[in-house]
């Protein structure tokens, strides 16, 4: 039971396995095992970018269209295109701060498989001019930060990092560099104040877009430690072998993590765009179904941000734009399975005290509001709420929340989607995303909320009779 | 105790040279405070804030931020469950309260005989090995009560000391990283065009000026 890393299950066929090919081996996450196993040898792929120009490096992130694995998805090609050009220095910072609940990749690819991100960095610290790569790893992960320490020890004696890499005229450092516990340090502005030595509180988006001002205020590329990972891959296939998995807007293949109430719980590498949500929960590769005897109530389909979904969307595909408008996200590849054992009212109260608990308490409607809304949660669930709550919640909630927040259509009740994202009265998601369980639920689960909103019994008094 | 000692101040120096700015060692700085005292004290920010540049407050006001850093005694181990919604589905929340029972504590508690300091932790990134616990952010996956019940006694029969070092230690083994492995960090202001782009943008200017 002491925790060792559970490996990734095989990916269905026809699905490479581009970046847990090597969870399974026992030395993946050495320099030998990483050149001598997997689904390409190792620090080949640099070899053959460290021939090509930067910028035409670029144009093969571009054209594969690697969308970031962190939460919003976007392309990464693009976002290197954002520094400004000609100014000096450039950083990258990575990602590896996963913390988001439900959330389980980043740690497995960063203790199984540390050289793969290793050359990530470096095959984008190449194409985009970086002075440096700050490789940050959340503070609870020892051991992730043990392989990283050991892989980068490795790699600077083979002289694949530091200085005139591969004997070329390419050199970066990429240090390694640990939290200390703040969810909210995942966002990419908190990252680069953390990585400052400061409070881990984001800052405002514009001047701070990271690509223009980042660290030290200078242009800095921030990205997810899975999207890095996918780079060796891509450079030692082809742009047309990365883009004949998953889907034209969605292509290549995600980690998702299935938790909760399958019989399978597990990391599973799955092509995007094409897998749905029933071939994960269902298929004996993945989920094999939801826990016997039981049945689904709702899941969670990208992180405890993201708006439930219910058994009327299992059949959505795992794709950015359809979840999207179907009403949530694919965030983080978090996927958090709930039947109907369930109690609606507290799982809601979990997540949104966990966006309480995090609130870095920058913005007011954030800082109060997700306080307010934990409250409120807690005394109805424990018998104490009041007959206005569910109203009092939900205009809390729009406060940080404005307007109609995303939520999945309910063809019971005749009610349709609100595509995502939500909008937001704050600096950063954190907020609104809270929001997200609350509206879910009340919609869907009004009745669970109203059943432990009770009448508290009258106390008699003589003399007083009341009309019940 | 307090001041980092001899050897951490040299620790500390080759960790604030891998950065651009001195201050961005604070964090790991104040973890190597901790794995030397067991928790972060006043002198040892005092002493990390002379080091990295800036005043005690500064040090405190970011090291008050992060919860893993702890501004008090704490037990020989950190008994953290993770309660967050995977863990949650399938028992996180009876298994604190297992532990509450069992160890005599609240969440945030530390026994009496210094042992054990219990916390109610958000998600640890373990969520398809649910319920799972980290013990000094070593991970013990699927516990029941009783196996969290055994995981008690080998802890404190010592049956575990190879796998859980005492509060503070993270990672055992560190980034060798100085001088001459150094390529290039200096402040940004020293930083240009690196040579390997600088090389491909004037190959394709003088490519440019033969075709035109």
């Amino acid at each position: 039971m002491i925790g060792t890393t559970t490996p990734a299950m095989p990916t269905a066929p026809g699905v490479p396995a581009i970046v847990s090919s090597r969870f399974g081996v026992a030395d993946g996450h050495t320099l030998e095992g990483y050149r001598s196993s997997g689904s390409y040898e190792g620090y080949s792929a640099l070899r053959a970018v460290l021939e090509m120009s930067p910028s035409a490096a670029s144009e093969i992130v571009k054209d594969a269209s690697l969308l970031g694995r962190g939460g919003a998805g976007f392309p990464a090609g693009i976002k290197w295109g954002f520094c400004p050009a000609d100014v000096w220095p450039r950083y990258i910072v990575v990602n590896g701060d996963e913390s988001e609940p439900g959330t389980y990749k980043d740690r497995v690819l960063m203790e199984r498989d540390p050289h793969q991100l290793i050359e990530g960095c470096l095959i984008a610290a190449y194409a985009i001019g970086a002075a440096q790569v700050f490789l940050y790893v959340r503070g609870e992960m020892a051991h992730a930060q043990e392989r990283i320490a050991a892989a980068l020890n490795e790699a600077y004696a083979a002289g694949l990092v530091g200085r005139n890499i591969l004997g070329t005229d390419f050199s970066v450092d990429i240090v390694l560099h640990w939290g200390a516990g703040a969810y909210i340090v995942g966002e990419e502005t908190a990252l680069i104040e953390s990585l400052e030595g400061n409070r881990g509180m984001p800052r405002l988006k514009p001047p701070f877009f990271p690509a223009a001002k980042g660290v030290y205020l200078a242009p800095t590329i921030v990205n997810n430690v899975e999207t890095l990972s996918n780079l060796p891959w891509l450079f030692s296939h082809s742009v047309e072998e990365y883009r004949s998995v998953g889907t034209d807007s969605s292509p290549g293949t995600r980690l998702i993590a299935l938790s909760g109430h399958v019989e399978n719980p597990g990391i599973f590498e799955v092509a995007q765009g094409t897998t749905t949500f029933r071939e994960l929960f269902e298929s004996e590769l993945y989920g094999n179904g939801i826990r016997a005897g039981h049945e689904l109530k709702m899941f969670i389909p990208g992180g405890a941000s993201a708006p439930w979904f219910f058994p009327e969307q299992v059949d959505l595909p795992l794709e950015g734009r359809v979840v999207g408008g179907a009403g949530s996200m694919l965030g983080s590849g978090a996927v958090v399975v709930m039947d109907e054992t369930t109690d609606a009212v507290r799982a809601c109260l979990r997540l949104v005290r966990f966006f309480a608990r995090e609130s870095c308490g920058k913005c007011t409607p954030c800082r109060e509001g997700t306080t307010w809304e934990e409250k409120i949660l807690q005394r109805i669930l424990d018998g104490h709420g009041r007959p206005s709550d569910l109203e009092l919640l939900l205009d809390v909630a729009d406060n940080i929340s404005p307007g109609p927040y995303p939520v999945a259509s309910d063809p019971a009740n005749d009610l349709d989607a609100v595509p995502y994202p939500p909008r937001q009265t704050t600096i950063c998601p954190l907020g609104p995303s809270s929001v997200a369980p609350i509206t879910s639920a009340i919609r869907r689960f009004r009745h669970e909320f109203e059943d432990k909103i009770v009448q508290r019994d009258l106390i008699p008094v003589e003399g007083v009779s009341v009309d019940v | 105790m307090a001041r980092l000692t001899p050897e951490n101040v040299e620790l500390a120096h080759r960790i604030i040279a891998r950065y651009p700015r001195p201050k961005s060692a604070t964090i790991p700085l104040c973890h190597l405070a901790q794995e030397q005292d067991g928790w972060l004290t006043d002198e040892a920010m005092v002493h990390v804030a002379e080091l990295v540049g800036c005043t005690p407050a500064e040090v405190l006001g970011t090291a008050s931020f992060y919860e893993m850093f702890k501004r008090h005694e704490t037990g020989r181990y950190c008994l953290n469950v993770c309660t967050n919604i995977s863990c949650q589905l399938l028992g996180g929340e009876e298994l604190l309260e297992h532990a509450e029972q069992v160890l005599g504590v609240r969440p945030g508690g530390t026994t009496s005989d210094g042992m054990f300091t219990l916390e109610d932790v958000e998600c640890i990134a373990a969520c398809t090995e649910a319920p799972a616990v980290q013990v000094n952010y070593r991970y013990f996956h699927r516990l029941g009560p009783d196996d969290l019940d055994q995981l008690i006694t080998d802890l404190r029969s010592g049956a575990l000391d190879d796998v859980v070092p005492h509060h503070g230690t993270l990672g055992r083994v560190h980034q060798d990283l100085d001088g001459d492995r150094i390529a290039n960090i200096t402040p940004p202001e020293a930083q240009t065009e690196p040579v390997w782009i600088r090389r491909h943008r004037e190959l394709a200017e003088s490519n440019d000026g033969g075709a035109s």
